[in-house]
């Protein structure tokens, strides 16, 4: 059996496919600067903060990084409404992406962190800087510096996972592929475009990325 | 009246005793080099005095401040301490000028204008016009130790910490730091130094500590203790250097 394929059944709904590429590269966007944050905020709780915040912190991040991401998904989009919390499929898949982004950026800063020489925060001390100016001024640039790369790679991770809140009816490109091919039958060139698109925005995220380290770090 | 005074402290990292009972007073304007043998007891002492050890018991207090037992801000304390490292600690994300405009601007609030005067003044003074933009790694090990002074002295501390300054470098850029300390001393600046360096420290300095197991075990004005140590301890340390 020879199947034909013919990408130009598609073409009536590249409007589905570009909403659907548009709502994945903004999560993408959205998720990564929340969750770097959020990381941020939790390898320095785990390093410089008090004791009480390193554990609670270490709480969040083995219970995220144990378990499913489709999984956490589900429990924020099914399973919060139980408490009250009602989200949209968008608000539902920005919340997760966030918490689930965090958690892992948060074991990587933490890298970075550790990997800045005891004599810089000696420094530091020594010149009458407090832990908190000597986190924000001396450690975090060059933990980023540090671990940027591995920083990058999860922020690609991320957003390749992004694919599963199509799961929870979450408008984004691969939700796209599920309709087309549901109302056309073309699945096969659906997936295939898709695919090609996922692979693109990866190239392209990954240039950007680049442009971005070199921006930002010194050559050192 | 002392500057820095040291009285009977005693320190211990778990069962080990480092400092047995150290004494000691530092006048304004004195350069005391601190020798003895490695384990000796000279790092840990310097760092108690700006606090990033703690003592166990004994006192020490810099310019009237009392140093430890949570008596006085460590911070407080610290603008009036400044110190140098064997490994420089500066800091690589930053340049020259930025590294020693940092402390300045953050902890004592000045303006960056005026804190980028100061820098640009400090780098002409340790001998690295034109250095600002650099980075650390751009730099010499002598270039990037005479950095960490011109950081240190932004602060302007009354009394400045070097803790083997001169021991990771290459001997050919060793002078070129002593040379900075020198004027410092010159200049009237407080020095205690760790050094290995004992020419510097006969010529240099006004006063020689030779610490020995965790205790000052002879102290002095250098030129005599050089030529005529008291203890079979100094004496055997002295011709060993030779």
């Amino acid at each position: 059996m020879i199947y034909q394929l013919s990408f130009g059944d598609l073409l009536p709904y590249w409007d589905v496919l570009a909403r659907g590429l548009a709502f994945t590269i903004i999560l993408t966007a959205v998720s990564t600067v929340a969750g770097i944050g959020l990381g941020t905020a939790g390898a320095g709780a785990r390093t410089f903060g008090p004791k009480w915040a390193g554990y609670a912190v270490g709480v969040y991040v083995e219970l995220i990084r144990n378990t499913p991401f489709i999984v956490q998904l589900f429990f924020v989009f099914f399973g919060l409404p139980a408490l009250g919390v009602k989200l949209t499929e968008a608000q539902a898949a920005f919340l997760a992406m966030v918490i689930n982004l965090g958690a892992y950026s948060t074991e990587i800063i933490r890298a970075g962190i550790e990997a800045v020489p005891k004599g810089h925060i000696e420094a530091g001390l020594s010149l009458a800087m407090s832990r908190w100016e000597i986190f924000r001024y001396v450690v975090l640039k060059q933990a980023f510096m540090k671990v940027y790369p591995a920083l990058s790679s999860q922020i690609i991770i991320v957003m390749l996972g992004s694919a599963v809140v199509s799961q929870i009816s979450a408008e984004d490109l691969t939700y796209a592929a599920n309709f087309i091919q549901s109302r056309n039958f073309r699945a096969f060139e659906a997936y295939f475009a898709v695919a090609l698109l996922y692979l693109l925005l990866a190239i392209a995220m990954r240039a950007v990325l680049r442009g971005i380290g070199r921006l930002v770090f010194p050559k050192v | 009246m002392s500057l820095v005074s040291i009285t009977d402290v005693r320190k211990s990292f778990g069962p080990v005793e480092v400092l047995k009972g150290v004494s000691m007073q530092v006048k304004r304007g004195d350069v005391v080099a601190i020798i003895g043998r490695s384990g000796s007891g000279k790092s840990t002492l310097l760092r108690c005095i700006n606090g990033l050890e703690s003592f166990q018991s004994g006192s020490i207090s810099v310019d009237g401040l009392e140093v430890g037992n949570g008596k006085t801000d460590l911070r407080t304390l610290r603008r009036y301490v400044g110190m140098v490292f064997q490994q420089f600690n500066l800091f690589p994300h930053l340049t020259a000028g930025e590294n020693i405009m940092l402390a300045p601007t953050v902890v004592a609030k000045t303006l960056k204008g005026e804190a980028r005067h100061v820098a640009e003044q400090l780098l002409a003074k340790v001998g690295l016009e034109g250095k600002f933009d650099a980075y650390p790694s751009q730099l010499s090990g002598g270039q990037q130790q005479r950095v960490a002074i011109a950081r240190a002295l932004a602060m302007r501390p009354t009394v400045l910490l070097c803790d083997e300054i001169t021991s990771a470098l290459d001997p050919e850029l060793v002078n070129e730091v002593l040379r900075v300390v020198e004027q410092l001393a010159s200049e009237g600046m407080t020095l205690m130094l760790v050094t290995h360096e004992m020419r510097f420290a006969r010529d240099v300095g006004t006063k020689l500590v030779f610490m020995h197991a965790g205790r000052v075990h002879e102290e002095g004005p250098p030129r005599e203790l050089f030529a005529n140590p008291q203890t079979p301890e100094l004496a055997q340390f002295v011709s060993g250097l030779n």
